[in-house]
C-alpha cells in the first residue's frame, strides 16, 4: 500500500496541526468543576474537562498537576481554551502557559465573584471563542504532523498474536515518515524490561528507560500489601487467557514493532527530540495514561484491545482495534479497525498494518471514533501522592 | 487447513488458542509464527479462545517459555495437551 504523504487538520498558531477542534473549559481545580460544566452547558460546542484535584498539591505532584493541564490546553486538537479556579494566581499559571502556543486562551477565577457570575463572564468569552473555532477549515497537513500515541488494554493473547503487533507493524511503517510516537505503561513492562532496555536508540536513553522502570519496581515492592497479582494482570486479562504479568509484558511491547526510542519523558511531558518514538512514564491505566499522552501533545491515539476496553479522551481521538473475534461480535460497537482475520489467517500483519493506517487517516481527517460517537471523555489526572 | 492453535516462536512450549474452543481428545492444527512452521497436537482438556496449551510435558519448576521468553514458572506440573494457566503457572515477579 502506498501511504498517503497528507491528512486533512486544523493547523495551529505555533506550526502544529490538530485532528479535532475542540473548544474546551478547563477547571483548575476540583471545586471549579460545576463552574465549568455550567459554562460548558450554556454554550453548545464546548465541552468541560471535570477532574477530582488542584488543591493542596505540593512538589513533583503540583508541577505534574500544571504540567497536564497546560499540556491539555496546548494540544493542537484544542483551538481555544476557558481556564476557571478558585484563585487567580493558579489559574494565571495555566493561563500563561497555554497562552505560549498562540492560541486564544482566557481565565476567570470564583472568589469575589461566585459561581453565577463567573459563570455569565465566562459563558460570554466562551460564545466568542466557539463561534470563531468554528470557521477553522480543515487543510492539508504532511503525514509528519500526526503525533500518535499508543497504550493497550482489556488485553488478553489475541493482543500479543495480533492487535498489539498491528500497532507495531503501523509504526515500523509510519516512523520513517517524520511522525511523532509514544508508548508508556510503565508497570505493564515488568517482565520484559530488560528486553525493552535494548530497544533504547541511545545507551543514555536505554539507562533512563531502567532507571525509571527500577524507580517505579521499587514503588510498587513498597506499597504493595504482597504483589500485584489482583490487578497485574486484571480479572479481565485472565479470563482472556493471560496467566501472568510477564507474558502481559511481552505482549505489551508488541506494539512498537521494531522501532527504537529516542527518549523517556516524563508523565506528560512534551518531548523535545523531534520526531520517532518516546517512551513515557505512565500508569498502565487506560484513562490515566491517554490523558498524560494528550497533555503531552499527541493528536491521535491507537488503543488494542482484547476482551474490549472502551476507554474514550475528550481531546484525543481513541481508536480501537483488536483481533479477538469474541469482542467484534459481542461489542463491536467499540471497535473502529477489526484485525480478527488474523487469528484465521484469513489476513497477514502487513495487510493489518495497512488497515490500520487507513482507519487511522480516516479517523485524523475527521471521522468520529466509536469512543468519540459514544460520549466516552475520560480524563483521568494522575496524583503523585496525598495531597498537603 | 484451519489454524487451531498459534505457537509465537519456535521455542515455546506451549500454544495459544485461536479458534472458539478445543475439546477434550482433538487433533489440533499448530501453526508458528517465527519460521511458517507447522506442527499437531492432541488436546487433553476443553481450552478457550485465548487460552495456551502445553506442547510439552511440564513439571513444578519448569519456566514456561512464549514470544521465546521466560513467562513464569509452572508450580503444578503439567502434561502435553493440558490447559495452561492461572492453576499451574505463576509469575517469577513480585
Amino acid at each position: 500500500m502506498e501511504i498517503p504523504k497528507s491528512f486533512l487538520g486544523y493547523k495551529r498558531e505555533n506550526g502544529r496541526a490538530g485532528t479535532r477542534n475542540h473548544v474546551i473549559i478547563l477547571p483548575v481545580d476540583d471545586i471549579s468543576n460545576a463552574c465549568a460544566e455550567a459554562v460548558a452547558n450554556n454554550i453548545k460546542g464546548t465541552i468541560a474537562l471535570p477532574h477530582s484535584y488542584g488543591r493542596l498539591q505540593f512538589g513533583a505532584d503540583l508541577e505534574l498537576h500544571f504540567r497536564t493541564m497546560i499540556g491539555t490546553g496546548s494540544n493542537p486538537n484544542v483551538a481555544a481554551v476557558i481556564v476557571i479556579g478558585i484563585e487567580p494566581k493558579w489559574t494565571k499559571r495555566i493561563v500563561d502557559g497555554i497562552a505560549k502556543t498562540g492560541k486564544p486562551v482566557e481565565g476567570f477565577h470564583i472568589e469575589r465573584t461566585g459561581d453565577i457570575g463567573t459563570v455569565m463572564k465566562a459563558s460570554k468569552k466562551a460564545q466568542e471563542f466557539v463561534m470563531w473555532a468554528s470557521e477553522k477549515q480543515r487543510e492539508e497537513c504532511p503525514i509528519s504532523d500526526l503525533w500518535i500515541s499508543v497504550k493497550c488494554g482489556e488485553s488478553d493473547t489475541t493482543s500479543g498474536l495480533a492487535s498489539n503487533p498491528t500497532v507495531g507493524n503501523l509504526m515500523d511503517k509510519l516512523e520513517p515518515l517524520g511522525v511523532h510516537l509514544c508508548f508508556g505503561e510503565t508497570s505493564e513492562l515488568t517482565g520484559a524490561e530488560k528486553v525493552c532496555a535494548t530497544r533504547g536508540a541511545t545507551k543514555e536513553a536505554s539507562d533512563k528507560f531502567m532507571k525509571t522502570w527500577s524507580a517505579y519496581n521499587d514503588f510498587i515492592l513498597k506499597e504493595a500489601t504482597n504483589d500485584l497479582s489482583e490487578s497485574q494482570p486484571t480479572a479481565g486479562n485472565i479470563a482472556g487467557g493471560l496467566t501472568t504479568i510477564e507474558e502481559k509484558a511481552f505482549g505489551n511491547f508488541q506494539k512498537i514493532g521494531n522501532c527504537k526510542f529516542i527518549d523517556v519523558l516524563e508523565p506528560a511531558e512534551e518531548p523535545k527530540k523531534g520526531k520517532g518514538l518516546y517512551f513515557m512514564d505512565t500508569s498502565s491505566a487506560a484513562a490515566e495514561c491517554v490523558t498524560l499522552q494528550a497533555a503531552a501533545g499527541f493528536n491521535i491515539h491507537l488503543f488494542p484491545t482484547g476482551q474490549g476496553n472502551i476507554v474514550g479522551n475528550p481531546i484525543e481521538p481513541v481508536l480501537k482495534l483488536t483481533a479477538n473475534p469474541l469482542t467484534v461480535k459481542s461489542m463491536g460497537e467499540h471497535i473502529d479497525c477489526d484485525v480478527s482475520k488474523i487469528l484465521s489467517r484469513e489476513m497477514n500483519l502487513s495487510e493489518a498494518g495497512d488497515k490500520l493506517i487507513e482507519t487511522t487517516l480516516r479517523v485524523a481527517n475527521g471521522r468520529l471514533t466509536c469512543a468519540e460517537a459514544l460520549g466516552h471523555k475520560e480524563f483521568v489526572m494522575t496524583k503523585l501522592y496525598r495531597s498537603a | 487447513m484451519a489454524t487451531d492453535i498459534i505457537i509465537h516462536d519456535k521455542k515455546d512450549n506451549v500454544g495459544v488458542v485461536v479458534i472458539e474452543k478445543i475439546t477434550p481428545k482433538q487433533d489440533c492444527n499448530c501453526w508458528i509464527m517465527e519460521d511458517d512452521g507447522s506442527t499437531n497436537i492432541q488436546s487433553m482438556d476443553e481450552i478457550p479462545l485465548g487460552h495456551k496449551i502445553a506442547m510439552i510435558d511440564l513439571k513444578e519448576g519448569d519456566t514456561i517459555l512464549k514470544y521465546g521468553h521466560d513467562i513464569g514458572k509452572v508450580v503444578k506440573s503439567i502434561k502435553k495437551g493440558e490447559h495452561v494457566h492461572v492453576h499451574n503457572v505463576k509469575t517469577k515477579k513480585w
